[in-house]
């Protein structure tokens, strides 16, 4: 302990007090508050960095799923649009055959219908025409031949046979 | 521009301290010494000289003493003096310590501004009217001196301002540096991370989330320290972490640092420990009193002074064999012995003055680290 | 005299608990040497502690 207190002077205790108290002040000034200062933006500033990075690459990968999306979504709308289309001109094709049967089976059956009529009417025609001719025929043939009974008779029988061979 | 100035100011003073370091005043005392002496003119080589040798470099001088040699019968010392500034009876005085020609047994008496000065031990005494030289009682006190205020740029003081110069200027270096740019370069590349150990290994794990605060006086401390027991294992002879009034005022500054931030949650610790039982509590606070008043700042203060001032000692005495054990090992032998084992120690030496440091700032850390704690909410 | 016999004594023990605790530092790092880190710190606290005891017994002893 005595040698502890003839090892201590006081003069030197109080200059290094001032001394220090001074040196720590204007340490704390100009260095260290500049210093810690530029090191905690540097830290700061990398972290940040990194951290964008971070969101950038996250991003990018959000893009790139998006991107994907979309692009699934267009090929499925042109499947969609493609068969649909299909569709359309399968759909346009039966349509057509069909329509253009049933106009085929109309035309015939028209054309068939009009044949007959035709048939028929040529027919009545004909058998007007008969009628007529066979009239102005038996007129003749009454006017020259009707002049005896027996040849009226003969004729009327001529005719009879004729007809009923028909 | 600007940066041209800077860098012009920083050569001037570099170059400065250069010339101060290298240009030394050698100033040649012509004190014969005395023909009562054995040895008439040797250097210092019986064990009771180098004893006395070592204390004296391990005390703080008035001057800065390097090195002496003998020739022609003479004692010649080489260093500079320092400046001695005093307040005594007859006010400020002040002049240089080569006055005293290197006397420190009260023999010179210098007079200046009306008074009377010696120098015993490392001491300056001021002489009453009318005596020539100090006369002591039987308990050592000076009957016919007083003490004045001794204001001077010692050896030691001269280091501090030293220190404080070269560790403001190589930091204030490192802060400009980052105005243009986000690294440094040159000299500022092995500071920051030295800068940085002491804020992430030191500061921050042993204060917790209030390190902000104290970093600057923990990187002061330091610093301080660090390049003050390394400039005390240079040829200069610095001894400024082994003087006791040094440690003292580092520890001191500690202390009122932890006391002065110091929380509720701190003292209801100290006073009234929880979770102990009642009769437990008011010793455990006499304890915890003492420790925090008296040992904690004591142990930083006794710890650093004593492993610097042991270090000095032994770093010596080792150099010292190779004087006193001539006899025994012839002088190559000594030689030898000594240069390998003070070698070892040196290099102890460097890492103690770094280790000293490091465990100075962390127990500080760890000191303010208990007084600003906060109360864990569980 | 008997002061210098106490801080002899005190020193003796302070060696011997130096030891221990570098021992139990050793131990340590060798069963979790991740940890050396933290091992090392705690150990140059106690160390440090220790060795503050050690030196005020030889400076008031002596």
């Amino acid at each position: 302990m005595e040698q502890l207190l003839e090892n201590f002077s006081l003069d030197l205790f109080v200059k290094q007090t001032v001394l220090f108290i001074i040196l720590i002040f204007l340490m704390v000034k100009y260095a260290w508050k500049p210093i810690t200062k530029a090191l905690n933006e540097r830290e700061e500033g990398i972290k940040n960095s990194l951290e964008s990075a971070e969101e950038a690459k996250k991003e990018m990968e959000n893009l790139q799923a998006s991107n994907e999306q979309l692009l699934k979504e267009a090929r499925a709308e042109r499947d969609a649009l493609m068969k649909e289309a299909r569709e359309i001109k399968d759909k346009m094709i039966s349509d057509a055959k069909d329509e253009a049967k049933e106009v085929a089976s109309k035309l015939i059956q028209n054309a068939q219908a009009s044949i007959e009529q035709e048939k028929q009417a040529a027919l009545s025609e004909l058998k007007h025409q008969v009628a007529e001719l066979s009239i102005g025929i038996a007129e003749t043939v009454v006017k020259k031949e009707l002049a005896s009974k027996k040849d009226q008779l003969k004729l009327v029988e001529g005719l009879l046979e004729d007809v009923t061979l028909k | 521009m600007n940066r041209k100035k800077t860098k012009l100011v920083n050569k001037l003073a570099i170059t400065l301290s250069l010339i101060f370091f290298t240009s030394l005043v050698i100033f040649a005392s012509e004190d014969k010494k005395q023909s009562g002496d054995q040895h008439k003119v040797n250097p210092v080589n019986t064990p009771e000289e180098i004893s006395d040798y070592i204390k004296h470099h391990v005390k703080d001088s008035h001057d800065f003493h390097l090195f002496s040699y003998f020739s022609d019968d003479k004692e010649h010392h080489v260093g500079f003096p320092l400046p001695v500034i005093l307040w005594g009876s007859n006010g400020l005085t002040t002049f240089m310590s080569s006055e005293f020609h290197h006397d420190d047994e009260g023999k010179v008496v210098v007079n200046k501004g009306g008074s009377n000065f010696v120098k015993l031990h490392g001491k300056i005494y001021e002489l009453k009217e009318g005596a020539t030289s100090i006369v002591f009682d039987k308990e050592h006190h000076a009957t016919n001196a007083s003490k004045p205020i001794d204001l001077s740029i010692t050896k030691s003081v001269f280091g501090i301002l030293l220190f404080g110069l070269l560790m403001f200027l190589m930091f204030r270096g490192l802060a400009k540096q980052y105005r243009t740019k986000q690294v440094p370069t040159g000299f500022g590349r092995v500071l920051e991370p030295l800068v940085l150990y002491v804020r992430n290994e030191i500061a921050k794990p042993n204060i917790g989330p209030k390190y902000k605060k104290f970093t600057g006086y923990l990187m002061t401390v330091f610093f301080f320290i660090w390049f003050s027991n390394l400039m005390g294992l240079t040829p200069f002879g610095f001894n400024v972490t082994g003087q006791l009034a040094i440690t003292a005022v580092l520890a001191i500054i500690t202390f009122v640092v932890y006391m002065a931030s110091s929380n509720k949650h701190f003292w209801s610790h100290q006073l009234w420990m929880p979770g102990v039982p009642y009769l437990l509590r008011p010793i455990l606070a006499v304890i915890e009193l003492a420790g925090t008043l008296i040992i904690k700042p004591f142990s930083l203060m006794v710890r650093l002074f004593a492993n610097i001032t042991a270090g000095h000692i032994v770093v010596m005495s080792l150099i010292a064999i190779g004087m006193t054990m001539q006899k025994e090992l012839t002088i190559y032998g000594s030689t030898i012995l000594s240069l390998i084992l003070s070698l070892f120690i040196m290099l102890i030496e460097v890492l103690v003055a770094f280790l000293q440091a490091y465990i100075f700032t962390m127990l500080s850390a760890l000191f303010i680290g208990m007084a600003v704690e906060e109360a864990e909410h569980h | 005299m008997y002061n210098l016999i106490g801080a002899g004594l005190i020193v003796i023990g302070a060696g011997i608990g130096l030891g221990q605790i570098g021992k139990g530092a050793m131990e340590g790092i060798a069963r979790q040497p991740e940890a050396t880190n933290k091992i090392q710190t705690a150990m140059i606290i106690i160390a440090a502690l220790l060795e503050g005891l050690a030196f005020a017994a030889i400076f008031l002893g002596k």
